[in-house]
């Protein structure tokens, strides 16, 4: 099986060039060609010669992969279905929104974290995605043009994929690439702290923290990752750094009935995020199958965005899209795993 | 990779600790000590380096916390940036190690301890820390000679320590996975609780088929190795 261009950073490409006998600048052209412009093959490369390209070809492939299903829900969400390398499949959504189209990609097929809620955390671990497989999931779907936000809340933990999550923000952000304003792009976590310090060291992408609870015993029951990275060490972590006008720190927090709704959760919240220049995005939770836990209602979920904003916590209510279309991260490709399976 | 240094201001501080004992319990398995500086609580973490231009690994304590070491368990990964290095260390080596934290505590209420592998290392930590009595431990392994600590196991334990190997069979070993063995019990207690410790795939599994037979979720702790 033939290599992939399509991933590889600029200093990747110049090195392949070299090592293959081409001029150095073709690393850039190529670069180009992969990222910035609408062709799908080798062959189409046009500025660089037939011999070149015919090189090239002989031992590296574009790299583009076609998703194989889409499903399109009643407000304009879409989601893609991609297979991987190794024979197994992550979603991609697609989210319009007024003058906005957002991408939400994944960063690892399945997840190793395991979280109660979570419907990708039943397929357990399959694999890592490439750089390439992740750029991918924005280059090759029909809007990509048209782009406008980037968020890594799909399947997988992406600082448990540091490198190649890094990679593909070096591709995205770079001038040669994308050219994408990280200030576009939001990486979420669960917490992974040595990841995460790397993460604020080398991109200037927005960052979010997946929290759910204030409470160290309540998250540990629900994402096990709190024995391992205690919430208490991230925020620690976060309050250490200097995030400036731009860059924006959020934290995710999925409403669950009578677990993490009441004026207690907003008073700790109040506190351990004091000191913090935040925002925090409620997320309305949609059952999944064998799931002991309910979203809160309607009201609860207004009273408790209510008690944050009048504390000075900046909150917000995430809006449900593409209910109708499996659009939780997992359904549609743990469907297809079981049904290859 | 982050650097060891950027946890220098946290109380996760990696400090400098001697190897006292490096042994291979089983093939490609490990246990490394070195002395004990803290108090711990049975089931807690420590992050571990070999220098400080890697970022730590985490691994649970397999030493009960009135000895004098502290102990960790792991598979040496060929592809690991560290157990292939710390399978080879030998007293009087240096490592880097954090004190230890976390919250994977159990106490002396009745619980099952569920691990596969080296996930068995928290509940090895608990068993010589002296908190077993109402406890059943199940290990699920692939092969015989991955039940580490059996013999003493067995002998304390007796028909509380459960051996599950999906492939490979003995006697008193019960033939298949964890989630197998659980299934054909007919009824599970419920108002206990479970610790679960080893791969995610398992956490999950496990964590859901005790959910589907009425254990509350809020009585089920799990430790993820990743």
């Amino acid at each position: 099986m033939k290599d992939s261009l399509f991933g590889k950073t600029l200093n990747e490409l110049t090195a392949l060039a070299i090592e293959l006998g081409l001029p150095k600048f073709t690393g850039k052209q190529m670069a180009e060609w992969l990222y910035q412009k609408d062709i799908s093959s080798i062959e189409e490369m046009t500025n660089l010669s037939k011999k070149s390209r015919e090189l090239l070809s002989s031992k590296y492939e574009f790299g583009l992969v076609n998703s194989t299903k889409v499903q399109e829900s009643v407000d304009g969400t879409k989601k893609y279905l991609f297979p991987t390398v190794q024979g197994k499949f992550v979603e991609t959504a697609m989210i319009p929104d007024e003058d906005r189209k957002t991408v939400c990609v994944s960063s690892q097929v399945g997840c190793k974290m395991g979280c109660l809620f979570c419907m990708t955390g039943k397929q357990g671990f399959q694999g890592q995605l490439t750089a390439g497989e992740i750029v991918n999931q924005i280059r090759n779907i029909p809007e990509w043009h048209d782009v406008t936000n980037i968020v890594y809340m799909g399947m997988g933990e992406p600082f448990d994929n540091l490198e190649e999550v890094l990679k593909s923000l070096e591709i995205l952000t770079s001038e040669w690439g994308f050219a994408m304003s990280p200030r576009r792009i939001t990486v979420s976590t669960i917490g992974i702290v040595p990841g995460m310090v790397t993460f604020l060291n080398q991109s200037e992408a927005h960052l979010a923290v997946s929290m759910h609870t204030p409470f160290d015993d309540e998250r540990q029951k629900l994402m096990p990752v709190q024995v391992a990275y205690p919430l208490e060490e991230v925020i620690r972590e976060i309050k250490s750094w200097d995030f400036g006008r731009q860059r924006r720190i959020s934290f995710e927090y999925i409403v669950f009935k009578g677990l993490n709704d009441s004026p207690r959760h907003v008073q700790e919240l109040c506190k351990i995020l004091n000191g913090i220049k935040c925002r925090i995005n409620l997320i309305r939770f949609h059952p999944i199958p064998g799931t002991p836990l309910m979203g809160t209602d309607e009201n609860t979920l207004q009273k408790f965005k209510d008690q944050l904003n009048d504390k000075g916590i900046l909150t917000t209510i995430r809006a449900s899209r593409g209910q109708d279309i499996y659009a939780a991260c997992g359904l549609l490709s743990t469907k297809e795993l079981l049904a290859n399976q | 990779m982050p650097k060891a240094e950027e946890y220098k201001n946290l109380p996760f501080e990696l400090k400098e600790v001697t190897i006292t004992g490096n042994e291979e319990i089983s093939p490609g398995v490990h246990l490394v000590s070195w002395k004990r500086t803290h108090d711990f609580y049975p089931g807690q973490v420590v992050k571990i380096a070999a220098d400080l231009a890697m970022a730590p690994r985490i691994y649970s304590i397999c030493s009960g916390n009135e000895e004098s070491e502290i102990r960790v368990l792991f598979n040496v990964k060929e592809d690991g940036l560290l157990t292939p290095w710390l399978a080879g260390v030998i007293p009087g080596m240096k490592i880097w190690a954090t004190k230890p934290y976390g919250s994977f505590k159990d106490d002396k209420k009745p619980a099952w301890w569920i691990a596969t592998g080296t996930g068995i290392a928290p509940f090895y930590s608990m068993f010589r820390s002296g908190i077993s009595e109402n406890k059943t431990l199940i290990h699920g392994v692939r092969h015989l000679n991955q039940f580490y600590f059996e013999d003493e196991l067995e002998w304390a334990l007796g028909d509380r320590y459960v051996r599950c190997c999906s492939h490979e069979q003995s006697c008193n070993v019960f033939p298949g996975r964890i989630t197998k063995y659980l299934e054909e019990i007919k009824e599970l207690p419920t108002d206990i609780n479970y610790y679960l410790c080893g791969k995610a795939i398992m956490v999950v599994e496990v964590r859901d088929l005790l959910i589907a037979r009425g254990v509350p979720y809020q009585n089920i702790l799990a430790e993820i190795y990743f």
